[in-house]
C-alpha cells in the first residue's frame, strides 16, 4: 500500500434496516498512523459504521475502502488487513491465553514459524506473558480486554478497530488499557479506529468525529473542537429553572439548556459574568459552577444532549457483560 | 467467575522493542485446511478439559443398557431365545450414546455464538464452510471418543472383543456422530438461544431414538410404527450396527431371525452398505445446508 493512500476512505456510506436508517450518509478519511475516534450516544450509528468497515455488515449505499480495499468487493483483503476488538468479549474462556492466540494465528494463516515470537511479543506488550498458560475464564475483565487487544494486533494489521474498548471497566483499568493501546500504536505504526462513550478517552485521539442520528455532526482534532466552543460553561441550580432560562434569554440574550436538574449555558469570561448573574437574574440561585470547555461541552453543543444521557444506555451493556461473566463457568 | 486480581492488571512499562512483524497471506486452499484443522483441534482441546460432560453424557446410555436391559430381561427371556436382552439392545445403545454426545457437540456452536467466540471465527479471512466443516468433524470425533467407553463394555454384555468388530463399531459411530452433528449445526444456524436449541434437539432426537428400533426388532411391527420406523433416519444407523454385532455372536438361527431380521422396504432386504449410505448422504446434505445457512448470514 502506498503510504499516501488513506487507511480508511469513506464516501457517503449508508445503511438501512428496513425503514430504519441507521447510517445516513457519512464521509471521512483516516490517514495512516492516525488514532481516529468515533463519539456519540448509543443508536447514533457508530457500531453500524464500524461493522460495515469490518465487512460484518453490507452497506446499502456509498462506498468504503479500508487499507486500500473495498469492503464489499474485496472483503477478504480487508479482513486480512484489519484487527478487531469488539464491544462484547469474543474469547474462549476454556482455552488458555496462549491457545486463544494460537487459534487466531491459525485462522488468519500466519506463517507458523513466526507465531511463537510474535505471540511472545504481543503478550509481553499487554503484560500477560506470565499468565499465558492460564485459562481465560480465570482472568479479570481488564485482563480479558488486554488479551483481546493483543489478539487484535497478533497478525500485524494495518488498521485496528476498537468498538468501545474500555466499556464496563473501572477507571484505573481503562487508563492502563489506553497506555497499552498508545504504546502498541507507536511501535507498530498502526491506524486505530475506535468508538467510545467516554469523553476523557476522546482526548487520546488525533481526530474525533461526533456522530448523532446516523450522521457526522462535526469532525476535528480535540483541541480545535474545544476552541470552537470557546466560551466557558456555567452551570447553575436555581429555585425555578424555567424562570431562570427565560430570565437569561430576556436580560442577557443567552440561550440556556436544562439538563439533569440544572441550567447550563456558555459565556465568555465566566468568572466575571457570575457577579452580574447574581445581581440581575432575579431568580434565586442555589449553586453555581464555572468550567473551561471540555469535550463534553463540544458534545453538548453539537448533539443537544450530555454524554451522561448517552451513558445511560451503556448501563444495559454493562449488565449484559456481567451476566455473561457470571454464566461463564457454565458453558 | 473467579480471580479478579487487581494487582496483576497493573501494567509494567510497555515494551517498545522492535516488532516481530507477521504477514497474513491471501486466502488459499492451504489456509482453509489450516482453519478446518484448528477449529477441529479446538473441539478436542475443549473436550479434554470438560470431564464432567464426558461423565454425564454416559449416564443415560448406561441406564438404558443396564437398568432397562436387566429389568426387562424378566419379561423377555422367552422372546429372546435365550439371548441376554442387554446383548440385544447393545447395538442400539451404541448408537444412542453417540447421538446424545453429538447433540452436545453441535450445541457448542450455539454456546460459541452466545459467548462471542463464533464472531472471532466469522470475521477471519476464511470461508464459513471451513468453520462448519471443522466443527462437524471435531464434534463427530469428540462424540465417538465418548462412545469408546461403551465399546469397552462389550464383554459385559457377552459381545466378543474382536478387533474387526470393534473397529467396525467405531467407524459406524463416527459416521452417525458426524451426521447428527451436521444436523445439529444446521439447526444451530437458525436457533440462536441455547435453551431453545436444546429443547428442539430433545424434541427431535427422543422420538428418533424410540422409533429407530434401538430397543426392539424391526420386523412384525404394527403398520403405523413400521412406516414411522422406515422414515426415521436413525433406523438406518441402528440396523447395520445390529447386523455387525450379531454377525459376531454365536446364537441359534431362530434367535437371529427374531432379533436381527434386517430392514425391508416392501419386502426388499436392504443391504447394510445401502443403509450406511443413507446415513452418510443425509449427513452430507445437512452439512451442505449448514454451510449454506452460515454463509448467508452477515
Amino acid at each position: 500500500m502506498d503510504p499516501a493512500t488513506p487507511a480508511i476512505e469513506v464516501r457517503d456510506l449508508r445503511k438501512s434496516y428496513g425503514e430504519i436508517e441507521a447510517v445516513r450518509g457519512v464521509s471521512f478519511e483516516v490517514a495512516p498512523g492516525e488514532v481516529f475516534g468515533f463519539l456519540g450516544p448509543n443508536g447514533a450509528g457508530k457500531t453500524t459504521t464500524i461493522n460495515m468497515l469490518c465487512t460484518l455488515a453490507k452497506p446499502t449505499g456509498g462506498s468504503a475502502l479500508v487499507a486500500g480495499h473495498d469492503v464489499v468487493a474485496e472483503r477478504d483483503d480487508v479482513r486480512r488487513n484489519i484487527g478487531l476488538v469488539f464491544q462484547d468479549p469474543t474469547l474462549d474462556g476454556y482455552l488458555t491465553a496462549e491457545q486463544n492466540l494460537r487459534m487466531h494465528a491459525e485462522l488468519y494463516g500466519v506463517e507458523s514459524g513466526l507465531v511463537p515470537a510474535r505471540m511472545k511479543q504481543v503478550l509481553e506488550m499487554v503484560g500477560l506473558w506470565d499468565r499465558r498458560k492460564a485459562q481465560v475464564m480465570t482472568f479479570s475483565g481488564g485482563m480479558r480486554r488486554r488479551l483481546e487487544i493483543a489478539r487484535g494486533f497478533l497478525h500485524s494489521p494495518r488498521v485496528l478497530f476498537l468498538d468501545e474498548p474500555t466499556i464496563g471497566l473501572d477507571p484505573q483499568t481503562r487508563s492502563s488499557i489506553w497506555r497499552y493501546i498508545r504504546a502498541l500504536q507507536q511501535t507498530e505504526e498502526i491506524t486505530i479506529f475506535m468508538t467510545t462513550h467516554y469523553m476523557d478517552e476522546a482526548e487520546f485521539c488525533d481526530r474525533i468525529a461526533i456522530m448523532d442520528k446516523g450522521v457526522i455532526v462535526v469532525l476535528d482534532s480535540p483541541d480545535a473542537l474545544k476552541a470552537r466552543v470557546g466560551a466557558d460553561r456555567v452551570t447553575i441550580q436555581t429555585a425555578d429553572d424555567d424562570a431562570a432560562v427565560a430570565a437569561l434569554a430576556e436580560r442577557f440574550g443567552i440561550e440556556a439548556k436544562i439538563a439533569e436538574g440544572s441550567v447550563t449555558f456558555y459565556v465568555r469570561s465566566g468568572e466575571q459574568f457570575v457577579p452580574r448573574l447574581f445581581a440581575e437574574l432575579g431568580v434565586q440561585i442555589r449553586a453555581v459552577s464555572v468550567s473551561r470547555p471540555t469535550l463534553d461541552d463540544v458534545f453538548m453543543a453539537h448533539t443537544g444532549s450530555t454524554i451522561r444521557d448517552a451513558e445511560d444506555s451503556t448501563g444495559k451493556d454493562r449488565n449484559r457483560m456481567v451476566m455473561q461473566a457470571m454464566s461463564g463457568g457454565r458453558r | 467467575m473467579s480471580a479478579t486480581d487487581t494487582t496483576t492488571t497493573e501494567p509494567p512499562a510497555p515494551d517498545t522493542t522492535p516488532v516481530a512483524r507477521v504477514v497474513v497471506p491471501p486466502r488459499s486452499f492451504r489456509s482453509e485446511v489450516r482453519a478446518v484443522k484448528i477449529v477441529f483441534r479446538r473441539e478436542l482441546i475443549r473436550f479434554r478439559s470438560d470431564r464432567v460432560r464426558i461423565a454425564t453424557s454416559l449416564i443415560q446410555p448406561l441406564l438404558f443398557l443396564f437398568v432397562l436391559g436387566s429389568g426387562l430381561q424378566q419379561l423377555s427371556k422367552f422372546g429372546t431365545h435365550g439371548v441376554d436382552l442387554k446383548t440385544f439392545i447393545y447395538p442400539g445403545i451404541l448408537c444412542i450414546s453417540v447421538m446424545f454426545t453429538a447433540m452436545f457437540s453441535a450445541a457448542s456452536i450455539v454456546w460459541d455464538r452466545e459467548f462471542g467466540f463464533l464472531r472471532e471465527m466469522m470475521v477471519a479471512p476464511i470461508r464459513r464452510s471451513s468453520i462448519v466443516i471443522g466443527k462437524c468433524l471435531g464434534g463427530a470425533c469428540v462424540s465417538s471418543l465418548q462412545g469408546v467407553v461403551l465399546i469397552c463394555l462389550a464383554g459385559v454384555v457377552h459381545v466378543p472383543y474382536d478387533p474387526i468388530l470393534l473397529l467396525g463399531i467405531f467407524g459406524l459411530q463416527l459416521l452417525l456422530a458426524f451426521s447428527i452433528t451436521a444436523f445439529g449445526v444446521m439447526v444451530a444456524a437458525r436457533i440462536k438461544q441455547i435453551q431453545a436449541f436444546m429443547g428442539v434437539m430433545q424434541m427431535i432426537v427422543m422420538p428418533m431414538f424410540f422409533i429407530s428400533g434401538a430397543l426392539f426388532p424391526v420386523s412384525g411391527l404394527p403398520g403405523w410404527l413400521a412406516v414411522l420406523n422406515r422414515i426415521d433416519p436413525l433406523t438406518y444407523a441402528v440396523d447395520p450396527m445390529r447386523r455387525l454385532v450379531f454377525g459376531h455372536l454365536h446364537i441359534t438361527a431362530a434367535a437371529r431371525a427374531a432379533l436381527d431380521p434386517g430392514l425391508t422396504w416392501w419386502g426388499w432386504h436392504l443391504p447394510a452398505v445401502f443403509e450406511v449410505g443413507v446415513v452418510l448422504v443425509l449427513g452430507l446434505v445437512m452439512l451442505g445446508i449448514a454451510i449454506w445457512e452460515f454463509g448467508a448470514t452477515e
